[in-house]
């Protein structure tokens, strides 16, 4: 139930919902779509990137001199964990050809694929398989399926919503290999919505010329994530998964390659070291270094270990100026303040409007253009709903939904929404959702070409943690696609590169090289990273830990 | 924090903590000096990593719940379960066929279910995993995929059932071979993925990759919008 001071704006969004469903069925655009240059004026004005302290200049590493998010420079100017000196590297703990780091839908696909290739796969993960940022996805896929639908027209979908700074490559990998990404998820297992007549459901998401979106019900990265991981699970003589155990640093040999990786243990807190022919990254994105202060969609994990490691390693870094925030972040009830409200609640036809109940935008603009309309409407024209805990927020109409599509299509669409505000008692198919951006994804990250490689050789990445596919903004669906569809590449390319591979003698000296460079730039020692897990401890606790020994947010 | 804020009390391991009125277990957790390395996930809802045994003051009744999605109640008593220990069979999904015979080999203790109910009371998801268990012995695969769509494999429906069944990954089994066998295929998909096969936008989408950048411009401004 909403707090009796919300009830007022409620009363206004149910007053202009028969006139806003009248033109949600008369078939015209029931706000026009922004021009190149209101695009451009609303990303200026109001996309937290493009704020006074958003970014800055990195000093140290491959990418000295660019301009990127603040928090991640802190994380890349920042000591290494570990002390090289105290590897015994001659007497590996693990070896393997492909080590896979990240258990999410990427990792997945790039353990299978390296399998099939004849690869010895070792999969790492921080938390348990499959616990990752995959399994939350809730809204669709994308692939361009549809007889009236075509590659071109998504490969277009992809540059424009990006900016036009995509790799054209790795579009083209992305959109052409679509379909058959699709036709594997669906011969392992993941069932995909259907039409009446057996084709594909598939729904509009913000910046697609099409309805592209294909879906499983509102869990579609669960789906998908789940069935990889029990096909994965199939595999043990195949793939060996090692849980709770994140990489802090990787290994190189003496030609300046990358050739295995440090484990740390979260529990018994042991360091482990795996020597591996060939290593994918597919550690995920960057939600728990809550930019700019903003609430994520992220899972607990998500603190860009992937990035940092190889970084440190020589891997260049691509578009890491740019952050995405989810127009629709979940405001009320506070339990669940930032969490995903999936773009899938507009494709179905609800409508964002202001505290009077008005429209002010086209519900399905490219990601970064909607919140910025978003944040306009809560701050310059103070039309936005205010809640006592200090957020504010803007309604997203779903009972427009069933009243577009009869009753039950919630239900039988959004069984996670449904479930997740009725937990706390909002019933989403009576009353709107009030939602704020929140911090949703990394667009830029390690840049790699379409053979997933990174410009460190026997170093490959897939996902999120990756840069280029999505230019400077990605559209819904399209990150599923591209853990599936990268994630396989990255398999095959690293087995057959395992296969030619000859590893040199081990050695960490990049890492006391790295070290050396960030104590240069007066970096305070007690400043490490990769983070591993965010820390939630209130100041007043830390206080009490006192002999407790922090190392960066770990204890 | 803002000093008006309600406190409860919780029980962690036995011992009281105050924390916020509203607080989310995990958020209790937290807030009590506890950092989670297990138990935790994506902190939403759609993981089931944090299955989390709950007892509320002045009742007898063992509850549970998802640590992420639970508000505490004061005198509430917790302890979660980072772990569940459940076997997974190792199969071929190739090798089967969608039908009772599957389950007869790779999950035969689905057949001892006594109907007892204990897992759909204490499904966090509210899953009718007894009716789900059900369908399966009667061999409808697709039902009870239906009915187990929406299972997060957080373990508590195989911690709590007598039978030592373990319903959760019986489920995924069903659903695969409900995605791979049972639903239709589509001939949109099938066709699509042929013409790529056969190179018919290969063409057109290497021109595009050669395109500047004011090209694609307007052929992006251009193209018409369908969202039907």
């Amino acid at each position: 139930m909403y707090p009796e001071y919300m009830h007022k704006s409620i009363r206004k969004v149910e007053k202009t919902r028969p006139e806003r469903l009248k033109l949600a069925r008369s078939g015209k655009a029931i706000f026009p779509m922004m021009s190149a240059e209101e695009r451009q004026e609303v990303l200026d004005n109001f996309h937290p990137d493009y704020k006074k302290d958003a970014r800055k200049k990195v000093r140290i590493g491959p990418n000295k001199g660019v301009n990127i998010t603040t928090e991640v420079v802190d994380e890349l100017e920042a000591y290494s964990r570990i002390k090289p000196d105290y590897f015994d590297l001659k007497h590996p703990d693990y070896e393997t050809d492909v080590l896979v780091i990240g258990a999410g839908s990427a990792g997945f696909s790039a353990s299978l694929l390296a399998a099939e290739n004849g690869a010895d796969v070792l999969l790492v993960t921080k938390l348990r398989i499959g616990d990752s940022n995959s399994m939350m996805a809730q809204g669709g896929i994308q692939a361009a399926v549809r007889p009236d639908d075509n590659p071109v027209l998504h490969y277009l979908d992809v540059i424009g919503g990006g900016h036009f700074d995509n790799k054209p490559d790795l579009v083209k990998a992305l959109v052409s290999e679509a379909p058959d990404a699709i036709q594997w998820l669906q011969d392992l297992g993941v069932m995909f919505d259907r039409n009446e007549d057996n084709t594909m459901l598939t729904k509009p998401g913000g910046g697609t010329c099409r309805p592209r979106m294909h879906s499983a019900r509102d869990y579609t990265g669960a789906a998908i994530c789940r069935t990889i991981r029990d096909e994965v699970l199939n595999r043990p003589d195949k793939i060996k998964i090692l849980e709770h155990q994140p990489v802090v640093e990787l290994i190189k040999d003496d030609k300046g390659n990358v050739a295995g990786a440090v484990l740390y243990h979260l529990e018994n807190k042991n360091y482990f070291t795996v020597k591996a022919k060939a290593t994918i990254i597919a550690t995920g994105g960057f939600g728990r270094l809550h930019i700019m202060g903003y609430e994520t969609t992220n899972h607990y994990g998500a603190t860009a270990d992937g990035l940092v490691i190889a970084y440190r390693a020589g891997a260049n870094l691509l578009y890491m100026d740019s952050v995405q925030y989810h127009p629709t972040g979940a405001v009320y009830p506070p339990q669940i303040l930032g969490f995903l409200c999936t773009e899938k609640i507009r494709g179905l036809g609800a409508q964002p409007v202001n505290s009077n109940g008005d429209l002010f935008v086209h519900p399905l603009e490219p990601r970064d253009i909607e919140a910025s309309a978003f944040i306009r409407e809560c701050t310059e024209r103070g039309m936005g709903i205010d809640t006592s805990g200090g957020q504010v927020g803007i309604w997203l109409d779903s009972p427009l939904i069933e009243k577009l599509s009869g009753p039950g299509t919630i239900k039988k669409n959004l069984p996670a929404m449904l479930r997740q505000f009725g937990r706390f008692d909002v019933d989403i198919t009576k009353d709107p959702i009030l939602v704020f951006p929140t911090l949703h994804y990394q667009n830029g990250g390690i840049d790699i070409n379409d053979h997933c490689e990174t410009s460190v050789k026997g170093l490959f990445v897939a996902g999120e943690a990756s840069g280029g596919i999505h230019g400077r903004n990605r559209l819904m669906g399209n990150s599923q696609l591209d853990i599936i569809v990268f994630g396989r590449r990255a398999g095959i390319y690293a087995a057959q590169y395992a296969k030619k591979a000859k590893i040199g003698t081990l050695t960490l000296s990049h890492i006391t090289e790295y070290d050396k460079e960030v104590e240069k730039i007066g970096i305070a020692r007690t400043h490490i990273s990769p983070m591993i897990l965010p820390d939630y401890t209130p100041e007043a606790i830390k206080k009490r830990q006192y002999t407790t020994n922090y190392q960066g947010t770990l204890r | 924090m803002p000093k008006n804020v309600p406190m409860v009390k919780v029980y962690i391991l036995g011992e009281g903590f105050d924390v916020p009125e509203g607080s989310t277990i995990i958020s209790a957790l937290e807030y009590a000096g506890f950092q989670l390395t297990v138990g935790v996930g994506c902190r939403e809802g759609f993981c089931g990593a944090c299955a989390t045994l709950y007892r509320e003051k002045g009742d007898y009744k063992l509850q549970a719940g998802l640590a992420c999605q639970t508000v505490v109640t004061d005198g509430m008593n917790i302890a979660q379960i980072p772990f569940v220990p459940a076997e997974k069979p190792i199969y071929d999904i190739n090798k089967l066929d969608p039908d009772i015979e599957a389950f007869k080999t790779i999950y035969p203790i689905l057949f001892r279910c006594v109907g007892c109910n204990t897992c759909t009371k204490i499904c966090p998801q509210d899953i009718e995993v007894m009716d789900y268990v059900q369908a399966l012995i009667r061999g409808d695969i697709a039902k009870a995929a239906d009915l187990s769509f929406d299972c997060i494999r957080c373990g508590l429906c195989a911690l709590r059932c007598p039978a030592e069944i373990v319903q959760y990954n019986a489920a995924i089994l069903a659903r695969r071979l409900t995605g791979k066998y049972l639903l239709p295929n589509s001939p949109d998909l099938e066709a699509r993925v042929k013409e790529i096969a056969e190179g018919l936008y290969e063409k057109k989408l290497q021109k595009l990759t050669k395109s500047d950048t004011e090209t694609i411009k307007k052929q992006y401004y251009d193209r018409d919008i369908k969202t039907v």
